[in-house]
């Protein structure tokens, strides 16, 4: 148990080990929703240690997997035959577009930037009034009030430079298409902590209802993730399936709601692509026409054909959790982190880097 | 990039003709600005979670240091600077 130094405190992980063994007695799949979770659990060799009954699933929870192809290129675009400045997380330079990465497009001489805070991205836009900015706003709904904020930093300068490419997903519609899935049979779900820390945990009650399945709000650290798998399995043990909340020490019932105001006040809900799976209704955040002028969607116009995904990649697969990246022909051969066929390879929260930098699968 | 990095609020200050509220924050003796937006009620010496220079949330400071701990020994402190060359510091 090499990996034990890096828990706050390696008994209580221990116990919560045993507890696990000693509650479980048939075969459960639970799914972490949160790649952070995915990340957790493979490098801290959590996966190895637990009962086998128990088998983690692997989420969609990685913002930068999910967001759709035909953005990446929109980006791209704008940056390159739009002259743009492209703000963008450092996630998202490495993502594979059709044809190139916003990385690739930087070599070209593209005024690609990356970014902290999407807040710095409306202090470049204010010191180049000359130049158009673009923020590539993605990410779940921990990042959705930063993007928003942006926008309002914008309107109260009243700047006309600056805009974002929104690309919003949310999680529990997320859930309930993996519920609706007929590959994929979760017995009970790790919400993610932090998307609840800005949200809280009502949208939830309403899945725990309808689909029967515990859904237990998690942290990302290691003891975190094993007592949110404890929890899980004494629900599914004793037959229930409730909201409980492990991440009490941060996560409100309400959640912030000053951030959910902002939110509100330029994001609505819309349908939203998420990358390698399909159109899923009311999942994501689009800009409010009241910002419109903001929405960099509406204000270039760009019309990029989809294009199609690398047919090696089976993305799709491993973001709803039904197959394991080492089930992928390409995972550590043509696909590796230097050289990334899908997204799930690029990013920090995605499951196939996970594997690759950590389970011990590949030498990496 | 979902991570939040628990800091200290050092100061505060109001920017944009008095009309947004900011923080500096003390990540393990990094200061980086964040917007308080989301928590009006913070003040300066209260620990927060911050999330791409927004704070979402307050929280203790054993926690705080727990946590902070946490990301440094997992390397995912690197979003604090703008390139990856993060040298871990001993907490000030
Ligand atoms: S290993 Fe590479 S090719 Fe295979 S699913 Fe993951 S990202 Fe796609």
């Amino acid at each position: 148990m090499k990996f034990m130094s890096e828990y706050r405190d390696p008994e209580l992980a221990k116990q919560y080990l045993v507890e696990i063994k000693n509650t479980v007695t048939q075969k459960w799949k639970i799914m972490e929703v949160c790649g952070g979770q995915t990340h957790s659990l493979v490098k801290n060799g959590i996966i190895d240690m637990l009962p086998k009954e128990v088998e983690m699933i692997h989420g969609p929870g990685c913002p930068v997997c999910v967001t759709p192809l035909n953005l990446i290129d929109k980006a791209i675009y704008l940056a390159l035959e739009k002259k743009v400045i492209l703000c963008s997380f450092g996630d998202m330079l490495r993502v594979p577009g059709s044809e190139k990465s916003l990385l690739e497009a930087k070599a070209e001489g593209a005024d690609i930037r990356i970014l902290y805070s999407p807040l710095e991205a409306v202090k470049i836009a204010a010191d180049n009034p000359n130049k158009q900015v673009v923020f590539f706003a993605v990410g779940f709904e921990t990042t959705a009030p930063a993007n928003a904020l942006s926008v309002i930093h914008a309107h109260r300068q009243n700047l006309d430079n600056y805009s974002i490419l929104a690309s919003h997903v949310l999680v529990p519609p997320a859930i309930e298409n993996v519920m609706e899935d007929p590959d994929s049979h979760i017995d009970g779900f790790l919400a993610a902590g932090h998307v609840c820390t800005i949200m809280g945990n009502f949208e939830y009650y309403p899945l725990v209802e309808k689909y029967k399945v515990p859904i237990v709000v998690t942290g990302f650290e290691p003891l975190d993730v094993l007592q949110g798998i404890l929890m899980v399995v004494r629900q599914l043990e004793a037959e229930k399936a409730e909201v409980e909340n492990q991440y009490a020490r941060i996560v409100r019932e309400e959640g912030n709601l000053d951030a959910q105001k902002i939110i509100y006040e330029v994001f609505e809900i819309t349908d939203r692509l998420w990358r390698g799976m399909e159109v899923i209704p009311m999942s994501g955040y689009k800009v409010k026409e009241k910002y419109a002028k903001f929405d960099a969607t509406a204000k270039f116009n760009v019309n990029i054909e989809e294009a199609e995904e690398n047919q090696d990649c089976i993305a799709g697969e491993i973001m709803k959790g039904i197959k394991k990246p080492f089930e992928c022909p390409e995972f550590g051969k043509k696909c590796k982190p230097t050289n990334p066929l899908g997204a799930p390879m690029v990013s920090s929260e995605g499951a196939c880097a996970a594997y690759f930098h950590y389970s011990g699968l590949v030498e990496s | 990039m979902c991570l939040a990095i628990p800091g200290k609020i050092k100061s505060t200050e109001l920017q944009y003709d008095g009309k947004v509220r900011m923080a500096k924050i003390n990540f393990g003796g990094i200061t980086k600005e964040a917007s308080l937006e989301m928590l009006p009620d913070a003040k300066i010496g209260d620990y927060v979670l911050v999330h791409v220079g927004v704070a979402i949330s307050i929280v203790n400071e054993e926690e705080a240091r727990k946590t902070f701990d946490y990301l440094r020994e997992i390397g995912e402190l690197g979003d604090l600077v703008d390139v990856d060359e993060y040298i871990p510091k001993k907490d000030n």
